[in-house]
């Protein structure tokens, strides 16, 4: 079994590179001025699972285009989206094959695979691509934040492999607890979150950027992203639930450590971390709240909270001893 | 004559005097701190403030990697701990961030709670006049009974409405307003809780060795380190006796990783009959008034001692592990009382006798034996260095007990006399004939007995928060307005005689489904009237932006 989750997440890392190549090739053939997509089915992508009748305005005025312009630019434009499409295709299989590597590990260890921090990226990194698909499900039109996601998840799925590999070994005692399954489940979830908002939150960046008439290096790669204000929401709402989530586990992690440790909180490193962590998505939601803080400043402040999640992950993990030390890296 | 007779005196003579500069600085800087960009700025201050805590060893969390970084940056060391950074938590940038951030707090959320709760009483407010302004705006034909029958459809949706005339105003998510006072009271409850712990509450550390003769009870010498709240007394401290019966561990057979522990024990809470009791990781012994929990574990090589006079001392030896996964140990056997002459009972403080070494659970089959190679004893082997002279345990400077005095041994008053490798059952002789004998060992474990009176209030204060923050983030406030209004003898479609319904909808907040909402709202009201039309809430026009 533990051979069998190894070769599924090499092949899963294949997949993301190959879904990350489709969304490429989408993203050139595409062109963001002519939509061949029914305009019908965008409109109802940028509300909330609306009432499909609901928006009338825009719909005549893009047939007559579409009409108008039935040239090669349209059949490269088909082409764009079966790519896209099939980009989505193929990060559904890779999704797949990662499902079935943690399901593997989790049986060959016989207990969830959330032991140590190979297993810990993995996890986060499904749960971020799962909740892509929610995403992608609600709103079809944010599908070519595919390229920037799949690029996230070779990334952290193949250092997982490469660099953070452990063995299956069981739980030391102080993980043996039902609190286990409860801290470090909402916080591998509220985490997989927290990494699928940081990719909208780049792409507003680049698109806000774009959209005020940049065309130097990072904002004209985001000519072709979904609009600025869509990305931005999309950054905001994905925080909104996550930061509840991420408080919850917090929470329960100070429950568990008054039993496991006898108090609460004690400024271990790792707590050091989410606490600044804490502090700073609150600080985005504030942000965000203000009117007087403009939208590019309070996104900063969510790659910034995303990073201090990474640097609780990575950098608390292997340069600091702590009582969470359960990395398993020697 | 001081200063303040200087001034002019009644108030009545100037009625209308400029405002105290002094009084108006103080109230911009209140206004200053309490608005959201300081608050915001304080936030970012404090994350960062935080850092220097994970980076820098930390007094709270392990004293001893402080001690060595004293030793590693002789310069440096003093100026960051003049600072307050090896206790960045309780350092006072640390704390003057928090507390004027908690400042700011409250001063934003004090307003804020009396105007909340005066909406709350309040009726929503009246209709502007031109709904066609607002975000959402549609026009329909009004349903039969008017403004009353909108105002029932709408209370049936959960509004809160008020009528006014023709018109009715309504209003909901007043939970987003709530959640958000709650969240933000709440943050000062857990505040509160912190204080009460650290006023409050205390908490002592010891090892614990098996058996009766090494029971101890509640008190504070009892403790190899304490630390006491202000507002505690040494008296305060519940009465309880705690003997270690057994421990048991269990371990991975493939590489040694601890899997299971449990400490067995006999308490004897206030005095009452002693009972039996059980305890682990994750599962702390609660007693009245303090927990005691499981830090770690040990074993206590038993060795006895016969000196020059015959006479033998017994004791069981903590030896600290090292951190491996083999459980090496790492002690002192002491014996300052050695050699006593029993005929005059003069003590020679020069034929003090002390082990220093290692213990091994299980020792590998050939040298070097400094390392355990599993952590349950297979082949334990204590590996001692012998030390005689004066140990210095008489001068009342208080050192280690785990370790020897190494001033003593630098300075030439303690001497090596001899290294052996012990097994359990062998006896060591000595150059001067005493002996050393490794009677086996006793497990002992590490205590952590805590007493935390602001741990109920934190919990209770962690639940509302996060009732709070998820109101605050998922309650959405909106208003919607309808007026009933003959119809216009120049309207589109409408039978003249009849009545219009102008709806307008105004979302407080950001918030992407609202036009839904209002759209259906709009069938709602307009289909209140006549259920048999089939077609009701196509009626309904609904202008975007």
């Amino acid at each position: 079994m533990s051979v069998l989750s190894d070769q599924l997440v090499t092949f899963s890392i294949l997949a993301y590179l190959v879904a990350m190549v489709v969304h490429a090739v989408e993203y050139a053939l595409g062109n963001a001025r002519v939509r061949v997509a029914p305009p019908a089915r965008e409109l109802v992508g940028a509300g909330v699972g609306a009432a499909r009748g609901a928006g009338s305005g825009p719909e005549p005025t893009v047939r007559a285009a579409t009409a108008a312009q039935r040239t090669a630019a349209q059949r490269t434009a088909a082409r764009a989206r079966m790519a896209g499409l099939g980009a989505v295709a193929v990060t559904v299989l890779a999704a797949l094959l990662h499902l079935g590597a943690l399901i593997a590990r989790g049986v060959a260890a016989d207990r969830m695979p959330w032991g140590n921090m190979y297993e810990f990226v993995l996890t986060v990194s499904f749960i971020g691509v799962a909740s892509w698909f929610v995403v992608l499900w609600k709103r079809p039109t944010l599908r070519r934040l595919g390229l920037l996601l799949t690029l996230v998840m070779v990334l952290l799925v193949a250092t997982a492999e490469l660099l953070l590999y452990t063995p299956i070994v069981p739980l030391v005692p102080a993980l043996n607890s039902y609190w286990f399954i409860i801290h470090v489940a909402t916080i591998v979830f509220s985490s997989g979150i927290f990494l699928l908002g940081v990719v909208p939150a780049c792409a507003y960046l680049m698109r806000a950027g774009y959209e005020q008439g940049r065309r130097s290096f990072p904002y004209l790669l985001a000519k072709r992203m979904p609009a600025a204000a869509a990305l931005e929401r999309l950054t905001f709402r994905l925080h909104a639930f996550s930061f509840p989530i991420f408080t919850f586990a917090v929470i329960a992690g100070a429950i568990w450590a008054e039993a496991a440790w006898g108090r609460a909180w004690g400024w271990d490193p790792k707590e050091i971390w989410a606490f600044i962590s804490w502090v700073v998505y609150a600080g985005y939601l504030h942000a965000r709240a203000t009117p007087s803080v403009k939208r590019n400043v309070a996104t900063w402040l969510a790659i910034l909270g995303f990073l201090t999640v990474m640097m609780n992950l990575f950098g608390v993990n292997i340069f600091f001893e702590g009582l969470h030390s359960y990395g398993g890296l020697d | 004559m001081t200063v303040t007779d200087d001034r002019p005196a009644p108030p009545a003579e100037t009625p209308r005097r400029r405002p105290n500069p002094v009084l108006a600085l103080l109230r911009n800087s209140w206004r200053q701190l309490t608005s959201m960009r300081t608050a915001l700025v304080l936030l970012f201050l404090l994350a960062i403030a935080a850092i220097p805590g994970s980076v820098l060893p930390q007094r709270g969390v392990n004293p001893e990697d402080v001690r060595d970084y004293f030793v590693a940056y002789p310069d440096l060391a003093p100026v960051l701990d003049r600072l307050g950074a090896f206790d960045a938590f309780g350092s006072v940038w640390f704390s003057a961030i928090y507390l004027l951030l908690f400042t700011s707090l409250v001063g934003c959320i004090t307003p804020r709670l009396r105007e909340h709760v005066r909406a709350l009483r309040s009726k929503p407010p009246a209709a502007p006049k031109r709904l066609d302004r607002l975000p959402q705006h549609t026009v329909f034909a009004a349903p039969a009974g008017g403004a009353p029958a909108i105002a029932a459809v709408l209370r049936r949706h959960r509004w809160r409405v008020a009528v006014r005339g023709d018109e009715v105003s309504a209003e909901k998510g007043y939970l987003k307003e709530t959640g958000n006072l709650l969240f933000h009271a709440s943050l000062v409850v857990v505040l509160v809780g912190v204080a009460l712990g650290s006023w409050y509450g205390w908490s002592g550390n010891r090892v614990l060795v098996a058996g009766a003769d090494n029971a101890f009870c509640n008190t504070q010498q009892q403790y190899a380190e304490t630390s006491f709240g202000p507002q505690v007394a040494s008296a305060d401290l519940p009465r309880f006796c705690l003997q270690l019966d057994d421990f048991e561990a269990r371990f991975l057979e493939s590489n040694g990783q601890p899997e299971f522990f449990n400490a067995k024990v006999t308490v004897d809470e206030n005095g009452g009959t002693p009972r039996p009791a059980e305890f682990s990781v994750n599962s702390p012994l609660r007693l009245d008034g303090a927990n005691v929990y499981l830090l770690g574990h040990g074993y206590a090589p038993v060795v006895r001692y016969t000196d020059r006079f015959g006479r033998s001392q017994t004791s069981p030896n903590p030896f600290l592990s090292t951190g491996d996964i083999g459980l090496t140990g790492e002690g002192l056997a002491a014996f300052p009382d050695a050699n006593v002459d029993p005929a005059t009972g003069e003590r020679d403080p020069e034929l003090q006798v002390a082990f220093s070494g290692l213990y091994l659970p299980t020792a590998p089959q050939q040298a070097p034996f400094v390392r355990s190679e599993f952590p349950t004893e297979r082949n334990p082997l204590l590996n001692l260095v012998a030390y005689r002279g004066n140990l210095g345990l008489d001068a009342g400077i208080p050192g280690s007990v785990y370790k020897l005095d190494q001033r003593q041994v630098d300075a030439g008053r303690v001497k090596e006399v001899g290294t052996k490798l012990l097994q359990v059952g062998e006896v060591w002789t000595l150059d001067d004939g005493t002996t050393l004998e490794f009677l086996g060992t006793e497990p002992y474990i590490v205590l952590s007995v805590r007493h935390d009176p602001g741990s109920t209030l934190l919990l209770i204060s962690s639940g509302t928060l996060l009732l709070g923050l998820m109101g605050s983030l998922f309650g959405r406030r909106r208003r919607v307005f309808f007026r009933v209004r003959p119809a216009d003898p120049a309207g589109e479609s409408s039978t003249p005689g009849s009545s219009l319904v102008d709806a307008g909808g105004l979302p407080r907040v950001d918030h992407p489904g609202f036009a839904d909402e209002f759209t259906r709202l709009v069938a709602a009201v307009s289909g209140a009237g006549r259920r048999a039309d089939p077609d009701g809430p196509a009626g309904a026009r609904v202008g975007a932006e």
